[in-house]
């Protein structure tokens, strides 16, 4: 529906116009980007320190600054006033600009580093210069493209981290989420890794080097974890670089499955993990827009799960191509590795067929399908590779395009450069194969599950219009049915947002958690055993 | 499934159309009596609709104008929905119904016959003859035409000074914080003493007059409309306060005291009508083949604590699926379970389960546990038998509450000891949520000298695993 606009101001009227203190603040934000901008025209600034500190604060307090004005003077609640007026939020003219930038922004970044002042031989230039005091402060070495990445992303979390904060101040799990994703981000994912970069050549390591790890980042999120360079970093780094490539096989084959029989995925999607992070703060003004339509769903099941048998077959076929032939050097060799994962594939494989048939329906098939790619697959490996080759590719070419294609373009460049144009959350829901196999162990074997309260529904579609994941969370609670689904996040604002408190986030019970059950929907129980008969 | 208009008669060799049912009114009622005669048969469905094309859910019409969503998230299926499962849509507005030839006279279309028709228009807004109640600048909000209307009369606060809203119910107060959000001051007349006490206890009332002035609404109890003053263009000037004859200058009146069933075109049908269509049971008319659900349905008696006439969106869902089952040849009688309702008042949730009575329409044996929190817009009220001691319902603002657990107890018959015990098993709130639970039964033990120790929350209970 069109609004009904008699007004010719440029600014708008209430809900979408900015205060004057919006507005300043708007300019201080943007004069922080503003000198971004100048030292990637190779302007030289004298003081380093003084202006990066400057330009950052400028960011941070900007977005801050417009935050409280827009939220301090009001009561706590729910403060979707005008998204859909506004054009930054409806796909209007400032969105599809903030997507340009954005994306423009991704594409130097991943694939012309130079012009952001990259100088591989010699001292750094431009923005990348800007970063060197402070990298150097963490690690002791000078700044690359993916310090001053880390930087802006690590800003970008906290200072709207700190918006969503008083967006939800009301609702404490959307705070204690919130606070843990800063957390994690802050500590994990930016100064850990960079002070353990300061151990490397230390005789704690045995003089060897750790590779950049952010302990968070699970296999096959880091995809890469496993590359020969980064095995041969970790076994030349002492007890603690083994210890680390234990944490990571640990993590994807022990901890995570653990964590999410107990929580589901959002204890990782929506409380720890950094895409996630940044989805859930800078990108929490673009959740709408995801696509809800039935049609979406289809191509987010068959994509992201594609994703997966691509990443599992370009890891095992890396592995296997460093892998030795000879049991008496290593235990592991090529076809013992083979066996194994075709091992634990049939295992999994098999269980679900047995125990959980009856949960999958349609879905089933597209398991099977990624199934018997992936064995066929392996014994290809197994009969027509020669040395460090899959069929007719070089393991390091199947390596490159999923680094290429899934690593820069689709977790970059489309998933987070499209947000105000496909929403905050694509990468996460079409590409990340660890939310896809996150999703699979929450949808079959989890106690996670969004209740639906009774009959209490009155399908006015808040929920369904604000879930990142594009999931139509109304079609089931009009039901009165729970919601699993395996794309859920976890990240709560259905709940938060619905007016009549009808959805619940909760572990319990496997027993009765996806049937669906209609006997609430408030008619007496003869009456609603008919409506139940399938 | 796609529905065929032909059914094989086995038995007789032959072939016969398929039975039409034609529902009139796409709203929650008739949607989902569509939906279930669909799940159970092959008849062939017509939804004829004069306001929208597709479904929408009408509760959710403020949050467009709020601009939290677009017209088209209101829509719960997608377009291609209705043609998929086979459900035909016609827009049209009905004159005139023809009970002895069976048949729709439809404004600028052709006739459309019927074999069973279900009547499903809802209701309107109320009008109670106040001087100047049809001006421009005076409306109601119910349909998507009034949501079109009032973006016209109140874009913004620049073409709407002041907007005066008369009625002080679920609607108004909707109305009101719309209003708000585009910062056009708003003045709320409400006739009695005290925000929706007809219905709600003194002390949840209280708070919510607490917070409608929060809200910096100029809430004005105890104030009824006496006329609407027009300008020389005939729009809206001003409004007349029946009580103190003060004038307030606006630019828009909403009218927002209640609904009644929207029944006009019915008229010289033969089709029985009290304030709505009278049914039965069954939700049969006094004519044959056809029915009526939803809002413009009227019981002959009350069923139970209700009232004959229930325009609630739950109501209206539960009818539907009702006489879907009686149409597809199973008779039901619309048996509805425990009363529920919630809704949300500005910042505040509500929801009740079971039966809390304010203390106009309450009985002598209803007594009443009321807790506040000491600051927050938070409270809640249990009703209770003050001989038997038995449960009978509860009201909550700021605290949800489990529907499936109460509507257990109801049927368990519990007494108010048990339900504060339990307390914590209810409970629906976000995980890490603040609870309150210690401080309302120590406040209940205090009050009524009990000595009830809590239980803690126990999954085996909640969700009944042996």
């Amino acid at each position: 529906m069109s609004t009904f606009d008699k007004s010719m101001a440029l600014t708008g009227e209430p809900p979408k116009s900015l205060s004057t203190i919006q507005k300043l603040a708007t300019l201080l934000g943007l004069s922080g980007l503003g000198i971004f901008l100048l030292a990637m025209f190779n302007i030289n600034f004298p003081n380093k320190v003084l202006w990066l500190s400057i330009s950052l604060s400028a960011i941070a307090i900007g977005i801050i600054w417009f935050s409280w004005d827009a939220y301090s003077n009001k009561l706590p609640g729910i403060k979707n006033d005008g998204v859909w007026f506004k054009s930054i939020s409806s796909r209007g003219l400032w969105g599809w600009v903030a997507g340009i930038a954005l994306t423009g922004f991704y594409i130097v970044l991943y694939f012309y580093p130079e012009y952001l002042g990259l100088v591989s031989d010699g001292a750094n230039k431009g923005i990348i210069a800007l970063f060197d005091p402070l990298s150097r402060l963490l690690s002791g070495n000078p700044a690359s493209q993916w310090f001053v990445y880390g930087t802006l992303y690590t800003v970008a979390i906290l200072a709207f981290g700190i918006k969503f904060l008083w967006k939800y101040r009301h609702n404490r799990y959307e705070k204690l989420r919130t606070i843990s994703v800063m957390f994690f981000q802050t500590a994990f994912a930016f100064i850990i890794p960079e002070l353990m970069a300061r151990l490397n050549g230390h005789k704690i390591l045995n003089g060897g080097s750790l590779p950049y790890y952010d302990l968070k980042n699970v296999w096959p999120l880091n995809y890469y974890n496993f590359e020969s360079y980064r095995i041969k970093a970790f076994l030349s780094s002492g007890e603690i670089g083994f210890a680390l490539l234990i944490f990571g096989i640990l993590s994807i084959f022990v901890i995570t499955p653990i964590l999410t029989y107990k929580y589901g995925k959002r204890w990782y999607c929506s409380w720890v993990c950094g895409c996630g992070g940044l989805a859930e703060t800078a990108g929490d003004s673009f959740r709408q827009l995801s696509d809800k339509s039935t049609f979406a769903w289809k191509v987010e099941r068959w994509v992201v799960h594609s994703v997966v048998v691509f990443v599992t077959l370009m890891t095992t076929a890396v592995i296997y191509s460093y892998l030795g032939t000879d049991t008496s050097k290593y235990w592991l060799t090529k076809s013992t590795f083979l066996l194994s994962v075709g091992g634990l594939l049939t295992l999994v494989f098999g269980w679900v067929m047995i125990f959980k048939r009856e949960q999958l329906q349609k879905d089933a098939l597209y398991g099977a399908i990624g199934y018997f790619v992936i064995i066929i697959a392996l014994i290809g490996f197994h009969f027509f590779s020669g040395e460090g080759e899959v069929f007719l590719f070089k393991s390091g070419t199947l390596r490159k395009s999923y680094s290429f294609l899934i690593g820069s373009v689709f977790s970059g460049v489309i998933g987070t450069g499209f947000y105000p144009i496909f929403g905050s959350r694509v990468w996460c829901r079409f590409g990340c194969p660890m939310a896809a196999i996150l999703g699979f162990q929450q949808r079959l074997f989890s106690r996670f599950r969004i209740t639906t309260n009774g009959g209490q529904c009155i399908s006015c579609g808040n929920c369904s219009t604000y879930c990142e994941m594009g999931i139509d969370v109304r079609a089931y609670a009009q039901k009165g049915e729970n919601i699993v689904r395996s794309s859920c996040v976890g990240c709560g604002i259905c709940s938060a947002v619905c007016p009549r408190g009808v959805l619940k986030l909760e572990n319990g019970p496997l027993e009765g958690r996806i049937d669906s059950n209609q006997v609430l929907l408030g008619n007496d129980v003869d009456l609603m055993s008919l409506v139940n008969k399938k | 499934m796609l529905s065929s208009p032909y059914k094989v008669d086995v038995l007789n060799n032959q072939i016969k159309p398929m039975e039409h049912v034609v529902i009139i009114g796409n709203g929650i009622a008739g949607v989902t009596a569509a939906r279930h005669i669909r799940k159970l048969s092959d008849k062939k469905i017509t939804i004829v609709s004069a306001e929208s094309k597709y479904f929408f859910s009408r509760t959710a019409l403020m949050y467009v104008y709020m601009g939290h969503m677009k017209f088209e998230h209101t829509q719960p299926y997608e377009n291609h929905f209705w043609k998929k499962n086979g459900i035909d849509l016609m827009e049209g507005f009905v004159d005139k119904v023809d009970t002895q030839n069976k048949l729709l006279k439809i404004k600028g279309a052709a006739d459309l016959k019927y074999d069973k028709l279900i009547i499903a228009t809802g209701s309107k807004p109320n009008k109670f003859g106040w001087p100047g109640q049809d001006l421009d600048g005076v409306q109601g909000l119910y349909s998507k035409q009034d949501l079109e209307l009032l973006e016209e009369n109140a874009p913004n606060n620049k073409v709407c000074k002041r907007a005066v809203i008369v009625g002080g119910g679920l609607i108004g107060i909707e109305l009101a914080e719309m209003l708000r959000t585009r910062n056009i001051p708003v003045t709320f007349l409400v006739r009695e003493t005290s925000f929706w006490n007809g219905v709600l206890p003194s002390g949840e009332s209280e708070m919510i007059n607490e917070h409608i002035r929060e809200h910096h609404i100029d809430l004005r109890l105890g104030t009824s409309l006496k006329e609407i003053i027009p300008d020389e263009n005939g729009k809206v000037k001003s409004v007349v306060i029946e009580e103190t004859g003060e004038i307030i200058d606006c630019t828009l009146v909403g009218l927002t005291a209640g609904v009644t069933p929207n029944i006009d075109f019915l008229k010289d049908s033969g089709i029985e009508l009290g304030r709505g269509v009278k049914v039965n049971r069954l939700l049969e008319t006094n004519t044959k083949d056809v029915y009526a659900i939803g809002d413009c349905a009227e019981q002959h008696e009350a069923i139970g604590n209700r009232r004959p006439i229930e325009a609630v969106w739950y109501t209206g869902r539960m009818m539907g699926e009702t006489l879907a089952q009686s149409i597809c040849g199973n008779p039901t009688e619309y048996k509805p379970g425990h009363w529920f309702n919630s809704a949300k008042f500005l910042d505040i949730e509500y929801q009740t389960y079971g039966w809390v009575f304010s203390e106009r329409r309450k009985k002598d044996s209803e007594t009443h546990f009321h807790w506040r929190h000491p600051k927050e817009k938070i409270c809640l009220t249990i009703a209770f038998n003050k001989d038997s001691n038995a449960f009978l319902g509860i009201n909550t603002f700021g605290i949800r509450m489990r529907h499936e657990i109460f509507d257990r107890w109801l049927n368990e018959k519990r007494d108010i000891d048990f339900v504060m015990e339990h307390l914590v098993d209810a409970n629906f709130d976000p995980e890490f949520y603040k609870r309150f639970e210690n401080e309302v039964v120590s406040q209940y033990n205090s009050d009524f000298q009990k000595s009830i120790r809590l239980k803690k929350k126990n999954l085996k209970r909640i969700f009944q695993i042996a």
